[in-house]
């Protein structure tokens, strides 16, 4: 896997009039893996976004080495193909080999169009298309949403070997989530009203 | 790069054409054919007004046919991520409009500009003004794809943004009606070359104002 580091200096983020979070610094090097916690509307997701880049932070900047994988609550897939046309269009955009949507009990959902699947279904499709685009940065927002016992398991099983193999995991989620050697990232501590820590 | 702009393409177009839930092509055609054929019930069979005002009938149409597809431009993307995906694959939104562009252009110009054909057998049009108005949509149609893309992008994520798109292209696209419909008039040729122009203008900016139209939405 490629070389990867992902760090933020002093970020701010703002939603309307509302300041989330300031004073947010952080360095992930290969390998690491971060959990980042705390209640609804504490800006986790909106964290995520700006890590990834898709959203100008208020303050500071991030820096990121290697490609970055994003899942979050919309599949990207087009609901009116069948799953297998909708993944390979990304499986052709991101030049994919290999086949690595076995392991992932899609096996037998290849010509359901994407809107007849149910949301841990479409969820585990998400993960077919991050796995297919072999980016060392995985930024998973909510991953276990939707997803059966089997399936949360299967996430975090996907998640410790890409850390194992020297990527770097930053997981959004208010629920546990397993992953040996992960770091927990309070984000509530640095919202505006509590201070910056 | 090319290689996935290609890919794009080939998916955008299967969007727009074909049976996909944003396909119809045909109903922007059907509608076209439909003012174009309401037009005469309302003025009477008075064939050397037809002649005269149905040329300006036929660009009216078309503009308030570019208006059906605007919803289903941007929007869709928007919703499913797409856009987000293809930012984090380091795609320019420039590019990813772009395409589009073309696209819409493919999805609408031609087919239109086919749909002129019985339209102006309803209109009674001659010959020589069939010319004009064929080779006017031909100038003018790029210039409505753009700036449709354009609008829909603005316009995306919004509470009734369909509606909106379709007031803000309207007064957007009156220079194009202008020297389109314009053209039409005797020794007015030269309104061909001035539509063309208008759709240059839009087509150059069209990329640029969609691509910060979405990435301003997507925040």
């Amino acid at each position: 896997m490629q070389a990867c580091r992902l760090a933020a200096t002093d970020l701010a983020c703002r939603r309307g009039d509302r300041v989330l979070f300031q004073g947010l610094s952080l360095a992930l090097n290969a390998g690491a893996a971060l959990q980042v916690a705390g209640p609804n509307g504490v800006g986790k997701s909106s964290l995520l976004r700006v890590l990834a880049g898709l959203l100008v932070p208020l303050h500071g900047h991030v820096e990121r080495q290697g490609a970055t994988g994003l899942i979050d609550e919309r599949a990207a897939l087009d609901p009116h193909l069948p799953l297998d046309r909708a993944l390979a269009f990304w499986g052709r955009f991101d030049a994919v080999t290999a086949e690595p949507y076995a392991q992932l009990g899609l096996a037998g959902l290849g010509d359901v169009p994407v809107r007849y699947l149910s949301t841990g279904q479409r969820k585990r499709a998400a993960l077919a298309r991050l796995l297919g685009q072999v980016a060392p940065i995985w930024l998973l927002d909510e991953p276990l949403n939707g997803l059966d016992r089997a399936g949360a398991a299967l996430v975090e099983t996907l998640a410790a070997e890409h850390c194992a193999g020297g990527g770097i995991c930053v997981i959004a989620s208010h629920q546990a989530f397993a992953l040996p050697g992960m770091d927990t990232l309070e984000l509530a501590q640095f919202s505006p009203q509590e201070g910056p820590s | 790069m090319t290689h996935r702009l290609l890919l794009l393409l080939r998916r955008d177009l299967a969007l727009l054409l074909g049976g996909g839930r944003r396909g119809a092509t045909v109903l922007p055609v059907l509608f076209f054919l439909a003012v174009a054929m309401l037009y005469p019930f309302a003025v009477g069979p008075d064939a050397p007004l037809l002649a005269r005002t149905g040329g300006g009938v036929i660009w009216v149409a078309a503009l308030l046919a570019a208006i059906l597809p605007l919803d289903r431009l941007i929007e869709p993307d928007l919703e499913l991520g797409v856009f987000d995906q293809l930012a984090l694959r380091g795609v320019a939104e420039e590019a990813v409009l772009a395409v589009r562009v073309f696209a819409h252009w493919i999805a609408f110009g031609p087919p239109l500009m086919l749909a002129a054909l019985p339209a102006s057998a309803l209109l009674g049009l001659d010959g020589p003004s069939l010319r004009v108005v064929e080779l006017g949509l031909l100038a003018g149609t790029p210039g409505l794809a753009a700036l449709g893309v354009t609008v829909a992008a603005l316009t995306a994520g919004l509470k009734g943004g369909a509606a909106l798109a379709g007031l803000l292209v309207i007064p957007l696209a009156v220079p194009l009606l202008i020297f389109g419909a314009g053209s039409l008039a005797p020794g007015g040729e030269s309104g061909v070359a001035l539509t063309a122009a208008v759709s240059l203008v839009l087509l150059a900016i069209a990329p640029f104002a969609g691509a910060a139209a979405v990435r301003s939405a997507r925040g």
